[in-house]
């Protein structure tokens, strides 16, 4: 070794900053009875109509806010808006992914006492937002029968830490060679706590067990 | 994909270590990355080259140690590590049992740094 080289121990964690600043949004969601839900899939599996078909099931139950994170577009904020739904458009500028600090800003612009769920529609991407702890009490996330069966292997991150798991478009299961036993058997080998419901946006199929899982995760929350 | 802001928190955890220190140049910096993670070394480099100029951290060289993916057996709670590729088909070797929970391959760790 050369004179005058010499060694420091950082042990730091390089996330450390993020995951202090995940925990403070938890910590002040919990304290406003909130319950902050992060929905993760790839683009056009279908979280936006997901989210309509959540604002139309969760009517007159909990009172829904949103907040968006989709590239560069003010297009699913004005949808969600549309329907009466506080919406807050994060401009993610091409980031692959929301952090704590972008979702203390859109938490900020809404009234979170006036509300019982907000969702966090992620950054289209199976790869990046697995990686950063956005604050949320429950990660969720869609695959949608057209992306196959073999997603798990290709981005088992993504399958370990979510809560749940929405396999949407059901309705193209006889026109696909997709094998949905095969997919629980994968994504359970993941992560065996994960839950696991069937649903199709277009059809309504399987929605009412999503609003029931709502239901009872906010339920849950408030007690 | 996201090493830009990866990479913008390791810097700034380094050169707040090697401002506490009195250190005059850090020359390498060695991470602790787990298997889980999708991270190119290269643009880490990169980045933090782009990153460090006129910094204590400029020109120094990232290290990365890749940490493994260990699970834990949901049957017998044995615990053994686990092959990226083979992540759709986890096998406990000692009891056959499909399936287990993640204990680690998550890492995100500045281990230490070598500095003049």
């Amino acid at each position: 070794m050369m004179a005058g080289i010499r060694l420091i121990e950082v042990k730091e964690e390089i996330l450390s900053d993020n995951t202090k600043t995940a925990g403070q949004i938890r910590e002040r969601l919990r304290a406003a009875n909130t319950l902050l839900l992060n929905l993760m899939s790839s683009p056009g599996s279908g979280k936006t109509s997901l989210l309509l078909r959540t604002i139309e099931g969760l009517k007159g139950s909990l009172r829904l806010g949103v907040i968006e994170a989709d590239i560069d577009s003010v297009v699913d904020a004005e949808k969600v808006a549309a329907r009466g739904i506080p919406a807050v458009q994060l401009r993610t500028g091409g980031f692959c992914h929301l952090d704590a600090a972008m979702v203390t800003r859109g938490i900020d612009a809404l009234d979170i006492d006036k509300l019982d769920l907000v969702v966090i529609e992620n950054v289209g991407n199976l790869v990046c937002p697995a990686e950063f702890d956005t604050g949320a009490h429950r990660n969720v996330m869609i695959l949608s029968v057209p992306e196959g069966d073999d997603k798990p292997l290709k981005y088992p991150l993504m399958f370990s830490v979510c809560d749940l798991l929405l396999v949407n478009k059901i309705d193209f299961l006889s026109l696909s060679d997709f094998n949905m036993a095969l997919l629980r058997e994968r994504v359970l080998a993941l992560n065996p706590r994960i839950k696991i419901l069937e649903i199709s946006c277009k059809t309504g199929a399987g929605i009412e067990d999503w609003i029931a899982w709502l239901k009872g995760e906010a339920a849950g929350f408030n007690v | 994909m996201h090493e830009l802001p990866i990479t913008e928190s390791i810097l700034k955890i380094v050169l707040k270590h090697a401002e506490a220190n009195g250190v005059r140049k850090v020359k390498t910096v060695h991470l602790k990355i787990g298997r889980l993670s999708d991270l190119e070394d290269e643009w880490i480099q990169r980045y933090f080259n782009y990153l460090s100029k006129g910094t204590l951290a400029e020109g120094a060289k990232i290290g990365i140690e890749r940490t493994p993916i260990v699970m834990r057996c949901n049957g017998c709670s044995g615990s053994y590590e686990w092959e990226l590729a083979k992540m759709d088909d986890v096998i406990c070797p000692a009891c056959g049992g499909k399936g287990g929970t993640l204990l680690s391959g998550r890492e995100y760790t500045i281990k230490e740094m070598e500095v003049e």
